[in-house]
């Protein structure tokens, strides 16, 4: 565990690293675009995954906290013209707070009908901001980019950093609950709730916090979207493709270790940017569905499942 | 600007919308209430249906409704194969079924949005048929033609699946397995073979359904996911798979929608099924569902 932690850090500074450098390095826009929707995308499947795959709790409601981060950071800007630090730490607390709201409903609703409540959710929430004429209402709304901190000669470099270190934060945070009592009693209410309850498992204060720290992080990678883009509007920031595509990243990767929505969000992210450019955005949707329905079907235990599999038929019992 | 002209208007509309509602949601009454299906690709299956009818009626002349007829047997084998394959990769294996079987659903929903935009484009498509854009004046009220028609075969509809269910020998065994499929292979049937029948014919209503959907509003591809709240609110709030129940819930949504809309205006509209739904599932865990403990 030690050793694994102190690989772990110098991974996470080697990965720092070398985004920095990429910062540095590639004057091109396209390629950053490309690896910072990645990047982006990787927050998002561990947030869902903390409460998805640990938890067993399918939220479709990604883009919701996605949205609501976007919309966060737009009207901290606008109204006073926040940092980005600071938008970023209140799409986090809002993100919490809307968590904190959503675990209480998992006290009500379990299974298809807790899913179908977060597209309920969704719906309601975008339909409220398309109204809110203060942040642009349903045409969207247009930023400028304020100047960049010192190392950075433009701010979508910033920016690009800064979603790196959300990653290391994200699964930093996802790999500390797999290993500690957090993670084994989400396990043990996946399983089986009642039976959990009964041994002494606090599965309410385990969900909620399971839902606070999902949706802290989903609402935070949120916000710097808006400034990549210098826009935002309710229809792109809500789209329920987000919300597909971080549950397919999850489950195609793997659900049940950490590095799963890591995988999955690399593998589908940027199969989706390369078509997205080459083809078109029709197909990057179909690319999606047919994915997902085939892991679904061929490995419901995703790419972490096959490659345990493969492990196990050598005869090597450890996972 | 709110009158009792403008509200008798937005009550007579919302009726009519609310048949037209129930007609949409019956299949999914059938396959999400009675057999625990979460079919959220429903509403694609729909509009595929409605494209079907599009591509008839604008290749032959076909009237709508007939055309809805016509693919209705397509629709059915279709759902018979999809079922098929749900059972045989979740319900089979048993565990887990409940997160798995709803990507599979979202992911085939993707696919056919996909599939409709590479061969139809992404633009609105309508029918046309003598009914459509006339209107019948009556007290002062216009009410349109197209939702009369909705409103007739909805009714029908409904009547039929119901008097289906409680009167033919088919019929009540989807109702038995729904209730218990232990017992009923205890008696000798297969409860299998009875869902994927039931599941045909939840698809197979999507022809008259999807028909009605084009009658009433042009469509397009991705119109599916704004009756994904529709469909699900009316069939969770009716609960138990009930087929009145499905039209008396349907009308509720169909008049809130159109008292909200004539009231706070159309921007409005998307979240008033949703919000719905989140009030009924937060008040009742289950729905109003009263089977399940």
């Amino acid at each position: 565990m030690n050793r694994g932690g102190t690989t772990f850090w110098i991974g996470a500074i080697l990965f720092l690293a070398a985004a920095f450098a990429m910062t540095q390095l590639i004057g091109n826009q396209y390629p950053f675009f490309a690896c910072y929707v990645i990047l982006q995308f990787i927050v998002l499947a561990i947030a869902w995954n903390v409460l998805g795959g640990y938890a067993g709790y399918v939220n479709f409601g990604t883009s919701a906290f996605f949205g609501v981060g976007v919309y966060t950071a737009v009207f901290l800007f606008k109204s006073i013209g926040a940092p980005l630090v600071v938008q970023i730490a209140a799409a986090a607390i809002v993100g919490a707070l809307m968590g904190f709201a959503l675990g209480l409903l998992t006290l009500r609703m379990q299974g298809i009908f807790f899913s179908i409540a977060t597209i309920a959710l969704t719906i309601v929430i975008e339909t409220a901001i398309t109204n809110w004429r203060y942040v642009g209402g349903a045409a969207g709304i247009q930023m400028q980019q304020p100047a960049p901190m010192a190392p950075f000669t433009s701010y979508v470099q910033m920016l690009f950093f800064v979603q790196a270190l959300l990653v290391v934060l994200a699964v930093a945070i996802s790999r500390y609950i797999q290993n500690s009592w957090i993670g084994r009693g989400l396990q043990a209410l996946k399983d089986d709730e009642l039976a959990a309850e009964c041994t002494g498992v606090p599965t309410l204060r385990l969900k909620l916090l399971a839902c606070v720290i999902s949706g802290a992080l989903m609402c935070a990678a949120g916000a710097p979207a808006a400034m990549y883009l210098q826009y935002a509007d309710p229809s792109s920031a809500f789209n329920l493709n987000y919300s597909v595509s971080v549950l397919a990243m999850s489950l195609i990767g793997g659900t049940a270790h950490w590095a799963g929505p890591i995988i999955g969000a690399i593998l589908l992210g940027a199969t989706q940017q390369l078509l997205t450019v080459t083809i078109s955005s029709e197909v990057n949707v179909l690319i999606l569905g047919v994915m997902l329905v085939l892991f679904v079907v061929g490995a419901p235990e995703g790419i972490i499942g096959l490659i345990r599999k493969a492990r196990g038929n050598r005869g090597e019992g450890e996972a | 600007m709110f009158s009792l002209d403008l509200l008798q208007d937005a009550l007579v509309s919302g009726v009519l919308l609310g048949c037209f509602y129930a007609a949409v949601s019956l299949g999914l009454s059938l396959s999400f209430g009675l057999l625990d299906v979460p079919n959220v690709a429903h509403p694609a299956f729909l509009v595929m249906a409605s494209y079907g009818v599009f591509y008839l009626n604008d290749k032959f002349g076909v009237d709508p409704l007939l055309a809805g007829l016509l693919i209705t047997p397509l629709l059915f084998v279709f759902g018979l194969v999809a079922y098929r394959l749900y059972y045989e990769t979740f319900e089979k294996r048993g565990s887990d079924a409940g997160v798995r079987g709803i990507a599979f659903f979202f992911g085939i929903a993707f696919i056919i949005e996909v599939l409709l935009i590479l061969q139809f484009g992404v633009d609105q498509q309508s029918v046309t048929a003598s009914y459509i854009g006339k209107a019948w004046r009556i007290a002062g009220m216009r009410i349109p033609y197209r939702l009369l028609v909705a409103f007739a075969v909805a009714a029908g509809l409904t009547i039929l699946l119901t008097l289906y269910l409680s009167k033919t020998f088919m019929g009540r065994a989807i109702r038995a397995v729904a209730q218990d499929q232990e017992a009923l292979r205890l008696m000798g049937a297969d409860p299998i073979r009875i869902k994927q029948w039931a599941f045909g014919i939840s698809t197979a209503v999507l022809g008259i359904s999807g028909a009605l959907l084009i009658i009433v509003a042009p469509v397009n591809p991705t119109l599916d996911r704004s009756y994904i709240g529709r469909t699900f609110c009316v069939v969770v709030m009716a609960g138990l798979g009930s087929m009145s129940g499905t039209l008396v819930t349907a009308i509720i949504l169909g008049v809130v929608e159109a008292v909200v809309l004539t009231m706070f205006g159309a921007s409005w509209a998307p979240a008033i099924s949703f919000a719905m739904l989140l009030g009924v599932l937060a008040v009742r865990p289950q729905g109003l569902f009263g089977r399940r403990s």
